[in-house]
């Protein structure tokens, strides 16, 4: 992977020459606090545990992962330095991991700055650290896997917005396939092969289950399918769909 | 395959429309080659299918003999690329952007400090390296631009239209450094502007439709030229009653040509074609000395590479426009 290193500090600190990593973390910080005491009732439910803040997560990142994500190609594309980038002696493979390997960490640095949280229940009772840890687990990787898609509509666009909207409504569309809701739709009509596939797809199943404190290497396994399916659907679009 | 700079039978096509048509070219080191053409000739097309940017439809490029396709990383390891506008990470500062470039390329430490100081003073942008790449003139970040494809010392050069957008003295400035560059390097240099060619290239290629349409040194360019060749006599207007039956009469010119002289109302001036393929100029010479006429000049008309131009890649596009 040469090239990687070097990528990956770039990527890292054009996040902070330009508010967006600080704006991604105040909010973060902000509306993940709102949903885990206002919403969520974190004091009057009487329970040590950080149900209230993990339950927000999806419907957080839904429009925060693809905001981090969307100038990661967009704007490679828009400004021409994807020509630059692509022919420099780095593999593509190395600049798409080293992108989203950057967008990941700034995510993980939101979420390591929650810590405060557990630190809180655990002064106010006896939680249950397991599932507190298996949680933290859950929602990275779930992160990941939002800023893969985000990654992946980014490369698809030189226009920023595009690229939000995309990655939002893919994300979307992953979080909420295994809903009642939406297998509802399907159920009447749809063969059995789809509506599994539909079930399984979801994010948001998978992240209930870790989130529960059932540690299933297959919710691992999914993520991890996610994550690399989108990540190599980035490197196919920027390395076929080369413009002129 | 020969050269530095190889590519046989370049071929793009875009929605069926052939951009770049079978086109082979050749650099060798030293060599300082202008791709000149329209807009719209190919001329970006061919330099991305030989940065390997993008994949040809037919045909391969070689880079020191390096497959630009086949073999990616050694190839890039070994050009220069200065992509068309010079595009840049805007927000980054220029020393920074240089110190990206140089770490992607696998340098580090002090061969990596080693080289970004040496790219800085072959274009001397010394003083701008703080300042973010979005604040610096179109000139310094054009350099900026030439730094970054000279950071490893490349043996070969790309460089689409380093000039394009500049102010005569920031062209001047890049002209000189790429000069400076060409002794150790084959470079390749596409440019809308003739006078270029002149100012830096050893040999030009004139495409025109994704083909070549000309190749050669600007001399030998130059020749091709309808004016290439001729002789020109001026002389004052009252000497040209006598003047005009004593050159045409030369069985050495085949037509003789009259026009006031553009620079002096007082004078005009003969165009005389040559009839053979020896030196007109000596026997005119003696012609205007046994007559012993007053002239103020005497030269040959060297073509222009603008007429060249225009008639090497006109022509069809207007067969085309009335089709």
């Amino acid at each position: 992977m040469s090239g990687f290193g070097a990528l990956f500090r770039r990527e890292v600190a054009s996040y902070f020459t330009t508010p967006l990593a600080l704006v991604f973390l105040i909010v973060f910080l902000v509306l993940s606090s709102i949903f885990t005491f206002y919403v969520g009732n974190f004091f009057l439910r009487g329970q040590a545990d950080l149900q209230p803040f993990f339950t927000f997560h999806p419907w957080l990142y839904l429009f925060l992962a693809p905001a981090l994500g969307m100038r990661l190609w967009a704007e490679e594309r828009r400004s021409g330095t994807l020509e630059l980038l692509m022919t420099l002696p780095v593999t593509p493979w190395a600049a798409v991991a080293a992108k989203f390997m950057a967008a990941w960490s700034i995510a993980g640095l939101a979420l390591l700055l929650t810590m405060p949280l557990w630190i809180t229940v655990t002064y106010l009772g006896d939680p249950d650290h397991g599932v507190i840890f298996a949680s933290y687990l859950g929602s990275f990787l779930m992160l990941g896997s939002y800023l893969a898609i985000g990654s992946f509509a980014s490369a698809l666009t030189r226009n920023q917005v595009l690229a939000f909207v995309g990655g939002a409504s893919l994300s979307f569309l992953f979080t909420v396939s295994g809903l009642p809701l939406v297998i509802g739709a399907f159920e009447s009509w749809a063969p059995q092969p789809l509506l599994s596939l539909l079930d399984t797809m979801s994010l948001l199943k998978h992240f209930i289950a870790i989130q529960r404190g059932v540690f299933d290497l297959r919710d691992v396994i999914y993520f991890a399918a996610v994550i690399l399916s989108f990540l190599g659907a980035t490197h196919v679009v920027i390395t076929a769909g080369k413009t002129r | 395959m020969t050269g530095l700079i190889s590519a046989q039978n370049l071929t793009k096509r875009y929605d069926g429309k052939t951009v770049v048509d079978s086109l082979s070219m050749s650099v060798e080191r030293g060599e300082v080659l202008g791709l000149l053409g329209p807009n719209g000739a190919g001329k970006s097309t061919t330099m991305k299918m030989l940065t390997g940017y993008l994949v040809p439809d037919e045909g391969s490029a070689f880079i020191s003999g390096h497959d630009v396709i086949g073999a990616p990383i050694q190839a890039r390891h070994v050009f220069g690329y200065l992509p068309e506008g010079a595009p840049a990470y805007a927000d980054m500062a220029a020393g920074d952007f240089l110190s990206f470039v140089a770490a992607a390329r696998g340098l580090s430490g002090a061969e990596k400090d080693e080289a970004i100081t040496k790219a800085v003073s072959a274009v001397d942008i010394g003083g701008v390296l703080q300042q973010s790449i979005d604040t610096l003139s179109k000139g310094f970040a054009r350099r900026v631009g030439l730094a970054q494809a000279i950071l490893h010392d490349p043996d070969v050069l790309i460089l689409d239209e380093p000039t394009d957008g500049l102010d005569p003295n920031q062209k001047h400035e890049v002209r000189q450094r790429i000069l400076g560059m060409a002794e150790m390097n084959a470079i390749l240099i596409s440019t809308l502007i003739l006078e270029e060619v002149d100012a830096c290239c050893s040999r030009a290629i004139i495409i025109d439709h994704g083909r070549i349409v000309a190749d050669g040194t600007p001399e030998a360019l130059r020749a091709k030229s309808p004016l290439h060749g001729r002789v020109v006599v001026r002389a004052a207007v009252s000497e040209s009653e006598t003047l005009r039956p004593a050159l045409s009469s030369m069985p050495q010119v085949k037509s003789i040509q009259e026009r006031p002289c553009p620079s002096d109302q007082e004078a005009v001036e003969f165009i005389l074609t040559n009839a053979g393929t020896g030196a007109l100029l000596p026997l005119v010479n003696e012609r205007l000395q046994e007559g012993n006429w007053p002239i103020e000049d005497l030269r040959v008309a060297e073509g222009r590479l603008e007429d060249v131009f225009r008639s090497l890649t006109t022509g069809d596009r207007e067969e085309e426009e009335a089709a």
